[in-house]
């Protein structure tokens, strides 16, 4: 059975998904990315979906999956690198994906991660920041 | 009968030509900076063999035969050229009537001794013409349609320009009115944009749209949730104080977006996400 | 007047089939010229029709067509299976309904990212699903 790499990089966990996910493949990432998190207590997520060149309605259900699964064991997850073309299906399709973050690139997505780390930490109660974009 | 029109027509094909070329010349519309007298002379020339020379009695009341089709793709060509020329429709019209008349003027010449036989003939004459008449409207307005989607094109291209004002921001000024299908092309230019400049504010700034209604609204909010799922924030900017009331009376709601009146306080907001600040120096040293 | 150019039969039954039926579709979408975001508009739209052939009827076949109408061209598919078939054609085609567990945005969704759509079902004989997406538009 093919498996998507899940890396852990302190903190965080680390997944780019090189081919296009077909179902099984999908909810084989969600059942082991909700073991990882809890396994390795990580406070963050990253998703690279930049080579992903379709997300229809199951797959943007197993991104939402994850966010909220995540979020119940104590982990952000942010989705980056999102294609125009999907962005744009998305909204058509009617999925805007509800509390997920996003981000365009690894880098600006692990930056939003540490500053949603560092004010959960300073303030318990406040858990968005100023250029927190929350996808709407 | 025993008079074949189509044979007679043969014969005299000559003739029909001066006559036809003598009625062109006379016209007062006659496009001389145009074209010239010995090009639309070789035109008459190529439509007449061609049609004569396709001439049958089988095919002399039946314009759906095939050997009707060289003939009209002749009469398709000029009537294209002449729409990309700039030929008016007149002008155009006017090639195939002025034929026409040629070919009755020379029916009435040869067939002197029975009136009826003229008539019948004549109103064959003319139901072929007729047709080739439709024939070069229709492919002189397909002509001209394709110049005026050549120019809607070339319009939509240059009408969304994507700015890079500052390393992160980029804006875009929208003049004019908001379709679908411009929506469409002005959404995807953003978004691509933002991918390659990396830039995580997007400034909309609608000052130049005549009017917006709920259509254009939801274009906007789609936009604007585009931008969201790929990571960057897009601000609508330029909003007239009449824009507000329209949107408000329409019950559309923005609450969701922000949105500023002018572009100077959509980048004032964004140096502010940004945590740029903007200061003026104390002195100004003169050189 | 909408004139079909091209015509090909692909049978669905196992998930490799989708794959083959999707990279079918793509390379259909590019050899007409169609932009990257209406292929994604089309792939996406294949993708939750094929997903409800699966799941409701075990598979279906789906014809992939070229046509062409004026200047312009585009593709067809038309998915036909022999499941169950769809009892309130309406409510399925309402935002949020489901009688699985998904979002219920399939059909709803499908409508929208397609330039025509047409759904014709019977209870107990199967489901026929047509979607034309053009090239530019």
């Amino acid at each position: 059975m093919d498996k998507i790499p899940i890396l852990r990089m302190g903190a965080f966990l680390l997944v780019t998904i090189q081919v296009d996910l077909y179902d099984r493949l999908a909810l084989n990432l969600e059942a082991d990315l909700v073991q990882m998190v809890n396994k390795t207590n990580a406070k963050g997520v990253l998703i690279d979906i930049s080579a992903v060149s379709i997300v229809d309605s199951f797959m943007g259900r197993i991104i939402g999956n994850i966010a909220s699964m995540s979020k119940i064991l104590d982990a952000e997850t942010v989705v980056v690198g999102m294609q125009p073309a999907v962005a744009i299906t998305l909204i058509e399709l009617g999925l805007p994906l509800k509390g997920v973050h996003t981000s365009l690139d690894m880098e600006k997505g692990m930056n939003l991660l540490k500053s949603m780390i560092d004010e959960t930490e300073e303030d318990a109660d406040e858990d968005q920041t100023a250029d927190d974009f929350i996808a709407e | 009968m025993s008079l074949k029109t189509h044979q007679l027509l043969k014969n005299k094909k000559k003739n029909i030509l001066e006559l036809w070329m003598k009625n062109q010349l006379a016209d007062e519309g006659l496009r001389e900076d145009l074209i010239s007298n010995d090009e639309l002379r070789s035109q008459s020339e190529e439509l007449i063999t061609a049609l004569v020379g396709n001439l049958s009695s089988e095919n002399f009341t039946n314009f759906d035969a095939d050997e009707w089709s060289p003939v009209i793709e002749i009469l398709g060509g000029i009537a294209i050229t002449r729409a990309r020329q700039g030929f008016s429709p007149r002008e155009t019209g006017n090639f195939v009537f002025s034929l026409k008349e040629a070919i009755l003027e020379v029916l009435q010449q040869e067939i002197t001794n029975d009136p009826t036989v003229l008539f019948q003939e004549s109103l064959k004459v003319n139901r072929i013409m007729d047709s080739l008449s439709v024939v070069t409207f229709e492919t002189f307005i397909k002509g001209r349609e394709e110049v005026i989607l050549r120019q809607t094109d070339e319009i939509t291209e240059i009408s969304t320009p994507v700015i890079r004002v500052w390393d992160g921001i980029l804006a875009l000024p929208i003049i004019g009115t908001l379709d679908s299908a411009r929506t469409q092309i002005v959404m995807e230019n953003l978004l691509q944009e933002i991918v390659e400049t990396g830039s995580s504010i997007a400034i909309l700034d609608i000052s130049g749209v005549p009017a917006v209604d709920s259509l254009v609204a939801q274009h906007l909010i789609k936009t604007v949730s585009a931008t969201r799922l790929m990571g960057a924030e897009c601000i609508i900017s330029g909003i007239r104080p009449e824009i507000a009331q329209t949107v408000v009376h329409l019950g559309i709601d923005l609450s969701n977006i922000i949105t500023k009146a002018t572009l100077a306080s959509a980048l004032a907001y964004s140096f502010k996400v940004m945590r740029l600040e903007v200061k003026k120096i104390g002195t100004i040293s003169k050189f | 007047m909408i004139l079909s150019l091209n015509k090909d039969t692909i049978h669905v039954l196992k998930e490799q089939d989708v794959v083959f039926l999707k990279n079918r579709v793509k390379e259909t979408a590019v050899k007409i010229k169609m932009g990257l975001v209406n292929q994604t508009r089309l792939l996406t739209a294949c993708s939750e029709l094929v997903r409800n052939m699966m799941r409701y009827a075990d598979g279906g076949v789906c014809i992939v067509e070229v046509v062409s109408s004026g200047r312009n061209n585009g593709v067809r598919l038309t998915f036909s299976d022999r499941g169950p078939g769809i009892p309130d054609i309406a409510a399925a085609m309402r935002d949020g309904f489901s009688t699985g567990k998904s979002l219920g945005l399939g059909l709803p969704g499908t409508k929208r990212l397609v330039n025509e759509f047409d759904i014709k079902s019977k209870v107990g004989e199967g489901t026929v699903v047509t979607i034309l997406k053009w090239a530019n538009g």
